[in-house]
């Protein structure tokens, strides 16, 4: 038997703020983060000067202790940062939550992010430098510069050597703007997407159309975690942690696109590790919900968890097996990253909760069994497998 | 190796990021040779493994004593993407553009990012076998870049 944290710990709150078009917040972003941590606490039903810890990933601008003050928290017991680009840490943030409540860090650990892009400069446009240095010189000047571009070159890749066609990022973003349409909070909501519409888009970089691409927003999102003994005496129904990994695949930070395994999303020892953790397989998830900085990286993490086989990418990654009520592997069901709103994917793991406790406004019936994918093609990434 | 080209015109406009070697010396040689239009690749004097871009040590067997070798300059196209958006403002009118990935098959299949020089909307295969072009800016730095052999 692993030692691991497996049903000792729990996720027991879930907050967020409005979801606002980027650029649209009325309040700084430090206030939208402490805001969905106050809601959180409200939705564990604990006060919110119980929460002694924090947790979050790259990016992430408003310091914890900031936060600790502001909000008056007596105790300040753990605080812990992700290291790596981007949305690779939304679940690796909750592992270290879970970690530090199993070890008796902390006692209740938020996992937030906050996201005010009008307030700061957005994360889809080139710095305007002079000169570079390092790694980025062997790119920038050659006009290799948004994460769109960084992430193409392996897409395309991809595609090559799996015989992977446009029709299966199609049905990624088609799923996520269906599944908007039920959810209020989405950005997107009541802006439907037709297949039509996802071809004739204008082109990024090839191979990503404008649909193919995540939104840019404000807003904040938060959870709490806490152990599963906690957990049981609080109001809402626990999402049980069965497993979480984090990690990377041999030199994949590699500069100038050198890792030896290029064509990949970087689950590929992750992804057995996470499986051996929760004693499940992928057969036995329910719900998905896997980050989409692009959708072709979220094809290659379906097939790196094992969900299908590469070259079996065009009969399994159909807007039908995506799509909520009848897919067979409903995906990303509040409309994720690319219809809900840009939380750095930390909206996924809240979508995740409402999955096992039956409160999705894309709800799969009977769900049991509920994973989070963040990050694909950066490193670290990490994953995560709740139960209700 | 592959007659020295100039390059009659830059493959993107001016005002981009210019490449500067690092502080510490680390690619200061790759960027001293694709000025005199040789193109250099790390390589490790006591296991014989390329590397890059480069790094103070040889991530194969760790040694830290890495040289520089001159390569061919063949290399073919490992990836590519076709640039339609423009994300900083010296490219606004530059779109489309082509970026290509290209191995290097006698430098250990390692790779290198720059632009295809010629047509950016003709078609591309992946395996299309290219040759360097070294593209001088007055600045003062070099290019290394990629046409059709
Ligand atoms: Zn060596």
């Amino acid at each position: 038997m692993m030692n691991t944290i497996k049903d000792k710990v729990a996720i027991c709150g879930i907050g967020e703020t409005k979801y606002y078009k980027r650029g649209t917040a009325p309040v700084p972003e430090f206030r939208l983060a402490c805001e969905a941590i106050i809601k959180a606490a409200g939705d564990a039903g604990i006060a919110v000067t119980d929460i002694d810890g924090f947790a979050s990933y790259s990016n992430e601008r408003n310091d914890a202790s900031r936060v600790a003050t502001a909000l008056g928290l007596p105790h300040f017991s753990f605080s812990n940062m992700f290291w790596g680009g981007g949305g690779g840490g939304g679940s690796g943030a909750v592992a270290n939550a879970a970690a530090a409540v199993a070890a008796g860090y902390a006692k209740y650990v938020v996992v937030f992010r906050a996201l005010a892009q009008g307030q700061f400069g957005r994360f889809g446009q080139a710095a305007p430098a002079k000169s570079i240095s390092g790694d980025f010189a062997y790119t920038l000047p050659y006009g290799l510069m948004s994460p769109a571009q960084m992430f193409a070159m392996r897409v395309r890749r991809f595609m090559h050597e799996h015989h992977v066609e446009q029709e299966a990022f199609a049905a990624v973003a088609l799923a996520a703007y269906h599944h908007a349409q039920y959810n209020p909070r989405a950005v997107m909501y009541g802006r439907p997407l037709t297949r039509e519409a996802y071809y004739e888009s204008r082109w990024i970089v090839e191979p990503f159309h404008l649909y193919d691409c995540c939104l840019e927003n404000d807003g904040a999102a938060a959870c709490i975690v806490t152990t599963a003994e906690r957990a049981r005496d609080l109001k809402p129904k626990p999402a049980y942690l069965m497993a979480a990994a984090q990690g990377s695949d041999y030199r994949q930070n590699a500069p100038a696109h050198n890792a030896p395994d290029y064509a990949t999303s970087n689950f590929k020892t992750l992804a057995p590790r996470l499986f051996e953790m929760a004693e499940i397989g992928p057969q036995d998830v329910d719900v998905l919900q896997a980050y989409e900085n692009f959708t072709g990286g979220v094809v290659m993490s379906l097939v790196e968890h094992g969900f299908c086989d590469a070259d079996a990418v065009m009969g399994f990654c159909t807007y039908e097996n995506f799509a909520w009520p009848n897919g067979k592997l409903p995906l990303n069901t509040s409309g994720g990253n690319l219809a809900e709103c840009y939380m750095h994917g930390l909206e996924l793991v809240l979508e995740a909760v409402r999955q096992v406790r039956g409160t999705s406004t894309c709800q799969v019936k009977d769900a049991e069994i509920s994973m989070v994918v963040s990050g694909p093609m950066v490193t670290p990434v990490s994953s995560l497998i709740l139960h209700g | 190796m592959p007659s020295e080209q100039h390059a009659t015109k830059y493959a993107l406009p001016e005002g981009l990021p210019a490449p500067q070697a690092t502080r510490d010396g680390l690619d200061k040689e790759f960027w001293e040779a694709a000025r005199r239009h040789q193109l250099v690749v790390q390589r490790c004097n006591e296991c014989a493994t390329f590397q890059f871009g480069p790094e103070w040590i040889c991530h194969h067997c760790r040694s830290s004593n890495v040289g520089w070798e001159r390569v061919s300059g063949r290399g073919r196209v490992y990836s590519w993407e076709r640039v339609w958006h423009p994300v900083h403002p010296a490219l606004r009118d530059a779109c489309p553009y082509m970026v290509v990935l290209v191995e290097l098959p006698d430098a250990g299949n390692v790779r290198m990012v720059g632009n295809l020089i010629g047509d950016a909307r003709e078609e591309l295969t992946i395996g299309t076998t290219v040759e360097v072009v070294f593209e001088d800016h007055e600045q003062g730095f070099t290019l290394v870049q990629w046409k059709r052999a």
